[in-house]
């Protein structure tokens, strides 16, 4: 029941076979769409990165309305529902590093440090949430072999055009 | 006939029998995220799960438990005329429960020619549960002695004779006592709430309860949720598990799911959708640990949200 951050983490490296872990970087380009609604808020956003079996997540990054007055935009981390289940609830925010202020409309684009990341096949996961609105996860499936690696798909809601390159 | 006053105490008990009202509480949300959160419960009586058209579920009767065990504070407390409705300020992360629960024997005796009744609601007391095996002669509307302990105490209920003892822990058979019809009875009624990450459910070993497999946190409708059932704390084999799916207004069919326990009390549900659903189940049988009863009979009632994926 109990998950700790640290053991997530612990999870990711141990993912794939004997071959040596190396250091991966990923882009990820996010489209948020232009939607023409009568009252319009920004998308809460979580991206993480998990081994193709769901389990041991790693958030790479939450994009809320930390600025709210009191940090109220918290109250809201929840309807990330996959996110919040798979790691978000165990997360201290504000995260340093991974949390950070929602985004507008249109591309988006964000670099993270994978770390040591172990040879197989991993996820990299797309959430969004927005007030008013509607949710979608989109997921990008990718196996690393240390070399270099690419996904794209796409949301038809609440989310674009998505992909990502994983480069050693 | 007094329907009204004795709606609650007729189910916390209750065996469900047919026609029935089914006690619940609902909780504005399972899932919490954020430095603290509230919580707001609706609970009640009715034949529709969550449809607040019957009876409201006494607020003097619900108690909440921080995740460690410690009694919470209950805000905000009003009974309506079809529900109850109560908040739960949720200052620090973990596991959080509300349950109304009741434990004590019920049922009959006979003392120096005099019929006594054990168990149940004194008249004016707050609702309890109801008796196993109440006497039936007339004398509709007896009242016994006002002002019952323990929460095991149902109403005075037409039909039913007898003077009034409580059927609490401090219920001693008095010697001479004949014709002693004495059932242990116990009934739960809980729902968790989760404020940041989850905290572990354990089990009390008393009467029948939910031991989740699946923590009521992790509830998602594209997996099975799991759960083991415990009597006294020891695994409910055989049992028969009952979910009901909110919004039953707004379908046709009860949508009932009826799933069994396995020798060692597990149970796996699988979920038409996700959303709210109500779980009950009764164990019954012909044994008891307390003397001199006969019986038990325990019920326990949850209620699961189940996320989308």
């Amino acid at each position: 029941m109990k998950i700790s951050h640290r053991t997530l983490i612990t999870g990711l490296a141990a993912t794939g076979a004997a071959a040596p872990a190396a250091a991966a970087t990923a882009e990820i380009s996010i489209a948020i769409p232009q939607l023409k609604v009568a009252e319009y808020h920004k998308p809460y956003v979580a991206i993480w990165l998990e081994p193709a079996t769901g389990v041991s997540a790693r958030t790479l990054a939450v994009w809320y309305d930390a600025d709210n007055r009191e940090d109220a935009g918290q109250k809201w981390l929840r309807d990330l529902r996959a996110w919040w289940r798979k790691g978000g609830r165990t997360l201290k925010m504000p995260a340093n590093g991974i949390s950070g202020a929602t985004r507008a409309p249109g591309p988006q684009r964000a670099r993270f440090n994978l770390g040591a990341l172990q040879p197989g096949a991993y996820r990299i996961v797309v959430e969004a949430a927005r007030e008013e609105g509607g949710r979608e996860v989109v997921t990008l499936p990718f196996t690393w072999n240390g070399k270099g690696a690419r996904a794209a798909a796409s949301g038809s809601s609440e989310l674009g055009a998505v992909a990502a390159a994983i480069r050693p | 006939m007094p329907v009204k006053r004795l709606f609650v105490a007729a189910l916390l008990l209750a065996a469900a029998p047919a026609g029935a009202h089914n006690l619940w509480i609902k909780p504005s949300a399972a899932t919490v995220s954020g430095e603290d959160g509230w919580v707001s419960f609706d609970a009640a009586a009715s034949t529709d799960v969550f449809v607040a058209d019957h009876q409201p579920l006494r607020v003097e009767q619900i108690k909440a438990f921080t995740p460690d065990g410690s009694e919470a504070r209950i805000e905000n407390g009003i009974t309506g005329r079809y529900r109850s409705t109560f908040d739960l300020h949720l200052t620090k992360p973990g596991t959080w429960r509300v349950a109304v629960e009741n434990a004590g024997l019920q049922g009959s005796y006979k003392l120096g020619g005099e019929d006594y009744r054990v168990g149940g609601r004194p008249p004016g007391g707050p609702g309890g549960m109801r008796p196993a095996g109440a006497p039936g002669a007339a004398a509709a509307n007896a009242r016994g002695p006002a002002g019952g302990p323990t929460g095991a105490a149902p109403p005075q209920r037409p039909g039913m004779t007898g003077k009034f003892v409580p059927g609490g822990p401090d219920f001693v058979l008095p010697a001479g006592a004949t014709d002693v019809k004495l059932t242990q009875s116990a009934s739960r009624n809980e729902v968790f709430v989760t404020l940041g990450e989850p905290t572990e459910i354990k089990p009390t070993g008393k009467g029948l309860e939910m031991v989740p497999l699946t923590h009521p946190a992790d509830l998602v409708a594209d997996a099975p949720g799991r759960f083991r059932f415990l009597v006294e704390g020891k695994p409910a084999a055989n049992l028969e598990v009952r979910l009901i799916p909110d919004g039953k207004r707004y379908r046709n069919d009860q949508g009932e799911i009826v799933a069994k326990t396995n020798a060692a009390g597990e149970v796996s549900v699988p979920w038409p959708s996700a959303g709210l659903y109500w779980l009950n189940a009764t164990y019954q049988d012909g044994t008891s640990s307390i003397a001199n009863a006969s019986g038990r009979r325990f019920n326990y009632v949850t209620t699961l949200e189940v996320m989308t994926p």
